[in-house]
């Protein structure tokens, strides 16, 4: 391995990094702004111009708290928790795509941390033992409030997984592929996957507000019956973590659904405008981020517009329709195929 | 270098088994069960067999991992609830933990002389020669088996339902 090799791997590893963090910090903020534009209020607006400065203040306010563990809790482990679900958090990033390749000195360095040929079961993998952050924190704290909740995400992300991972085989069986660079490039010239597959996105995009604990599936931490879920004994900067991974998450799945569904980085014309290949990939991430951003905005727009599911409601909907329709989508996605390759019309 | 990631990925695998039987705490039997898990899938990639790797995390660290914790989570074991085993209980286990060991020793030492594949390059565990084989060559077995786990899942949801009188 040549030097060069390792410090462009080692920068794109730690800007990957530094922007996911960065964005979801700033999902924060936006959350607050966001809910205060459907409530018709202002949201923070002290900390530097229009609040801007509000995460920072956050984040040194979660520093300075006290930090508290229970006496009765399993200490190696209630540390664990909190430092899983932010690793996990962070590991899902290395497989996607953010733009066409740049060229540096006449070489070509594409900017995707690893391009392995199981990209999209490499991200499945990594959100099923995401799962592990919030059970072991549960299970630690020695509280049946953070108990109950622990037990509750995990049976939850255990079967909405399900249901997602069926609604990418039918996007898997079109494509051809599980290489998520390959699923995007497919994608070019505006032949995004959800025009194909629209049930499937519906069914993926509801599977990932279950994965990231967002309202209206936020039941691991329903503060009327749980005081606050998993994270009832957590303090300081652990607290924070587990609040910070869930803007992680929430980042992470909407790059995956912009990259598997929206074309990731592809746009109408992007070969039409003759730009520069540098150029390209400048416009193309920048494309990419505004479809991130839109989904985020969704993510939040739901939050504030729709009330928490009952728990009994949360598994009728994975179990007994989600998952059908997934069924469904896959067996017609099957036909047609049949039908396209043995009749070519 | 990928020597030293398979001694690596090696000893944390024996180590988390040991560690499985030797602690006293179920859920942190459970949880050097799902190390051990890892390093093996460690293996699969060291071995180019990513997609055995991945369904390997998903399916035994994601799914029945999970199920384990979550079992142990709700009894609640500790020391003092925990039920004591016979002597007579024991001395079988351990005989016929033994033997087991025997057999297995016997069918490594009688086996043929495997020419390691330490570095990548083969393209045995890729997913398109892994499908190729699998839809091809292997196709009835493979079915087979699916029908099997369909077995085991409507009967599974047979024993789970409440009886309704």
């Amino acid at each position: 391995m040549e030097l060069s090799y390792l410090i462009y791997k080692a920068i794109l590893v730690a800007s990957v990094l530094g922007v996911s963090l960065l964005v979801a910090m700033y999902s924060t903020y936006a959350e607050r702004k966001v809910a205060a534009f459907l409530q018709d209020r202002i949201g923070p607006n002290r900390a530097g111009i229009f609040g801007i400065l509000q995460p920072l203040a956050d984040g040194i306010k979660m520093f300075m708290k006290e930090e508290i563990i229970p006496d009765v809790s399993n200490k190696v482990l209630f540390i664990l928790g909190p430092s899983l679900a932010m690793i996990t958090a962070c590991m899902t990033s290395a497989v996607i795509p953010w733009a066409t390749d740049i060229a540096v000195n006449g070489k070509n360095y594409a900017l995707q941390v690893t391009d392995v040929n199981i990209g999209i079961l490499y991200v499945f993998g990594v959100v099923s033992i995401g799962v592990y952050g919030v059970m072991i924190g549960g299970w630690a704290s020695n509280n049946k409030y953070s108990l109950l909740g622990a037990i509750r995400a995990s049976s939850q992300m255990i079967s909405y997984e399900i249901a997602m991972g069926l609604a990418v085989i039918s996007v898997v069986m079109m494509t051809g592929t599980l290489s998520l660079r390959e699923i995007v490039t497919q994608q070019h010239g505006f032949h995004w996957n959800v025009f194909y597959q629209p049930l499937a996105f519906v069914v993926f995009i509801v599977c990932a507000f279950a994965e990231c604990n967002r309202t209206p599936f936020d039941l691991p931490e329903c503060e009327t019956e749980l005081v606050g879920g998993y994270h009832t004994e957590y303090s300081s900067m652990k607290l924070g973590f587990y609040l910070f991974a869930e803007y992680v998450n929430m980042f992470i799945s909407s790059a995956i659904i912009s990259s598997v569904f929206f074309g990731g980085y592809n746009f109408p014309y992007m070969h039409e405008l003759n730009l520069s290949q540098n150029m390209l990939a400048a416009v193309g991430c920048l494309v990419f981020f505004a479809k991130i951003s839109f989904f985020i905005f969704f993510f939040m727009w739901i939050r504030w517009t729709l009330p928490r599911f009952r728990y009994d409601q949360l598994m009728n909907l994975g179990w007994k329709i989600l998952l059908p329709l997934a069924l469904i989508n896959i067996f017609i996605t099957g036909i047609i195929m049949a039908i396209n390759n043995n009749f070519a019309f | 270098m990928i020597h030293y990631l398979f001694y690596f990925l090696s000893f944390l695998a024996i180590f988390s088994a040991l560690m499985v039987v030797l602690v006293k705490n179920p859920v942190h039997s459970v949880l050097y069960l799902i190390v051990t898990l890892f390093s093996i899938a460690g293996h699969y990639v060291l071995l180019n067999a990513q997609f055995l790797a991945a369904v390997h995390v998903i399916v035994y660290a994601g799914a029945i991992m999970v199920l384990f914790l979550f079992v142990l989570m709700l009894l609640n074991l500790n020391v003092e609830t925990e039920s004591h085993k016979s002597s007579w209980l024991k001395f079988m286990a351990v005989l016929s933990g033994g033997l087991f060991l025997l057999v297995l020793t016997a069918s490594v030492k009688g086996s043929e002389k495997i020419h390691g594949v330490i570095s990548g390059g083969s393209e045995t565990g890729m997913i398109k020669t892994l499908g190729n084989t699998l839809f091809g060559e292997f196709m009835l077995p493979f079915e087979i088996s699916s029908l099997l786990f369909l077995i085991a899942m409507v009967g599974a949801v047979m024993l789970g339902k409440k009886e309704t009188q």
